[in-house]
């Protein structure tokens, strides 16, 4: 009988052996993460350490128990170690955000499984330091570099009087008919430049266009309006148009009040604008800047008063609704070369030369792209890439 | 002298956040955050003219009782009212600054978003009439994306939500960033003639 017993323990030891088994293997520590680095991270301004381990053997395979990293720091090797961050299992890298420039830092990454840790080997020392040139935006350096090199060498041929070419835009060649339909029909201009404040560069677009409106206005003795959403828009278009009268001969004409400042807010201004269009009825109303979901209501309202309206934008979601509700609209890069093309002056004309040459490097940039990754090649798209 | 300062200003200014875009360095660092915080104070100093430019024109609409004077009355009351429940007893939720802003201007607001449904009906009317090739083709386009993105196209033809994909992820994306490498540039090209101070308008060349 005992030994019929004894048979049967031994039995079920034999078959339970593998749970058994299991279960005192998870009361292990886990495996340490290894191939530790820890080093100041690129391209910035100091005051960071970046680390970087290869996962844990138990982490996502093995016991696959480990439950995260903890992220331990010391200023010297081998003591003084303690926890600057947690982060959860599956984690190959951090940036410790926390460190002061010039001071040598020993890292200790370890592993924890919920019941147990294992750390891993200490390394270091690594020293924060601020870089003095941003290696991820050399390509854009040199982008700049030769945009802008065109950009001036065409303002020099400009200068040095050879003849450019410059391709029709039937929005800009409309301004000074626009201006004259609104003096034969006896109504006032309305130019409203955007809802965006003065440091958007459309904005500073549309301030140049404005000037060269007023100065058709001014001499036309046409009634100008410029509704604003900023104060800042407000004073600044106050001077162009100051400059603009006194350039045509006409101070005299000039009046502030016919600049005013409506309201910060959108819709707000919107129907401000709706209002002033309705009451006043121009003849000619241009949009020129930087526009959001208010564009349709003012083109829209625009269009029922019978006004003939121009606008310009480099807000690529608003252009369908200004070329659906206006007789021209300026698209993109249009806005920014209106006051070359207006004026025609050679060295203004050189710089949109210079930008249509920039146009044409892009393509063969974009089209040598495609070919390159096509056949796997991923040098250029990997260059191109800046951080 | 007062033309030239502004234009050296803007050069040193423009040159130095060229600069500051490829030095992470100190005392380039942070450089940008610094002249934004900078046009922040300035604006706020520059809203000051705003009121007053507002005050100025509705306070003479009143004084001789312009057509439309009422309408200058409400804002001036509105501009005073928001004023002093703002400055005297904050603007956190509970203040009737708060109350205000939520039950007169939010409500005004979505009425003015809300007319945008109307003027995008009149506008796609004018829009999608065939008159011309290119008119044809975006009525083409419009229907297929319209119909591809309710389930009525599912119903007509179960690839039309893929048609509809198609059209907006490939031509509409080229579209839109060859329209965006364009404004880049055009950004680029109209910054250097600011900073060389040839740009009309903005106190550069001569009109």
């Amino acid at each position: 009988m005992n030994r019929q017993k004894a048979f049967l323990l031994v039995l079920l030891f034999i078959v339970f052996l593998p749970w058994v088994g299991a279960a005192v293997g998870q009361n292990t520590p886990p495996a340490p993460a290894t191939q530790v680095r820890a080093f100041d991270t690129p391209n910035d301004a100091g005051g960071s350490i970046t680390i970087t381990w290869k996962k844990s053997a138990d982490d996502g395979q093995g016991e696959n128990d480990v439950v995260g990293y903890e992220i331990l720091r010391s200023t010297a090797s081998g003591s003084g170690y303690q926890k600057v961050a947690s982060v959860l299992a599956g984690e190959e890298g951090y940036t410790d955000g926390t460190v002061e420039d010039n001071v040598a830092y020993y890292y200790v990454v370890r592993a924890v499984d919920g019941q147990f840790s294992t750390d891993s080997v200490e390394t270091g020392p690594a020293m924060a330091k601020a870089q003095w040139f941003n290696t991820d935006r050399t390509s854009m350096l040199v982008a700049v570099l030769i945009f802008s090199g065109l950009v001036l060498w065409f303002i020099s041929q400009a200068k040095g009087g050879r003849q450019l070419y410059i391709r029709p835009i039937p929005g800009l060649a409309a301004i000074d008919e626009a201006v004259g339909r609104a003096t034969e029909m006896g109504k006032p201009v309305l130019f409203i430049p955007g809802i965006m404040d003065m440091d958007n560069i459309q904005t500073i677009a549309g301030i140049t266009i404005l000037r060269r409106v007023a100065r058709k206005a001014a001499e036309y003795e046409t009634p100008l309006l410029v509704p604003t959403s900023r104060s800042l828009v407000m004073t600044t278009a106050q001077e162009a148009v100051k400059e603009a009268y006194l350039d045509a001969g006409r101070p005299d004409a000039y009046d502030p009040d016919r600049i005013r400042y409506l309201t910060d807010n959108q819709f707000g201004y919107a129907a401000g604008v709706d209002g002033i269009m309705v009451r006043e009825k121009p003849a000619a109303i241009f949009y020129m800047g930087c526009f959001y979901a208010e564009s349709l209501i003012l083109a829209e309202t625009g269009h029922s008063v019978g006004a003939i309206q121009i606008a310009g934008t480099a807000m690529p979601a608003q252009l369908p609704f200004f070329v659906t509700a206006c007789d021209y609209t300026l698209i993109g890069e249009e806005l920014f070369a209106a006051s070359a093309y207006l004026s025609r002056e050679p060295r203004l004309l050189g710089s949109l030369k210079g930008q249509d040459f920039g146009k044409a490097i892009f393509m063969i940039i974009i089209v040598v792209g495609i070919i390159l990754e096509s056949f796997g090649i991923h040098f250029l798209s990997q260059w191109l890439a800046t951080g | 002298m007062r033309r030239q300062v502004p234009l050296v200003i803007t050069f040193v200014a423009g040159i130095i956040m060229i600069i500051q875009y490829f030095i992470p360095h100190e005392p380039f660092a942070g450089l940008q955050q610094r002249f934004n915080v900078w046009f922040l104070i300035i604006s706020a100093f520059a809203l000051i003219l705003g009121i007053g430019n507002l005050i100025k024109i509705h306070g003479e609409r009143i004084s001789r009782q312009s057509a439309g004077w009422g309408y200058s009355v409400v804002l001036l009351v509105g501009l005073v009212t928001m004023s002093v429940v703002g400055i005297g007893w904050g603007i956190e939720p509970g203040t009737p600054f708060f109350y205000l802003f939520w039950n007169i201007q939010i409500p005004l607001s979505s009425t003015m978003f809300a007319l945008l449904a109307f003027f995008i009906a009149s506008a796609s009317y004018r829009a999608f009439r065939a008159r011309s090739f290119e008119a044809t083709l975006l009525l083409a386009a419009a229907i297929l994306v319209m119909l591809g993105r309710v389930p009525l196209g599912n119903f007509l033809w179960h690839r039309l939500p893929a048609v509809a994909t198609w059209i907006m992820n490939y031509p509409n994306t080229a579209g839109q960033r060859a329209i965006m490498i364009g404004i880049a540039l055009g950004v680029i090209s109209s910054s250097l003639r600011i900073i060389l101070g040839i740009e009309r308008g903005l106190g550069g060349g001569q009109q």
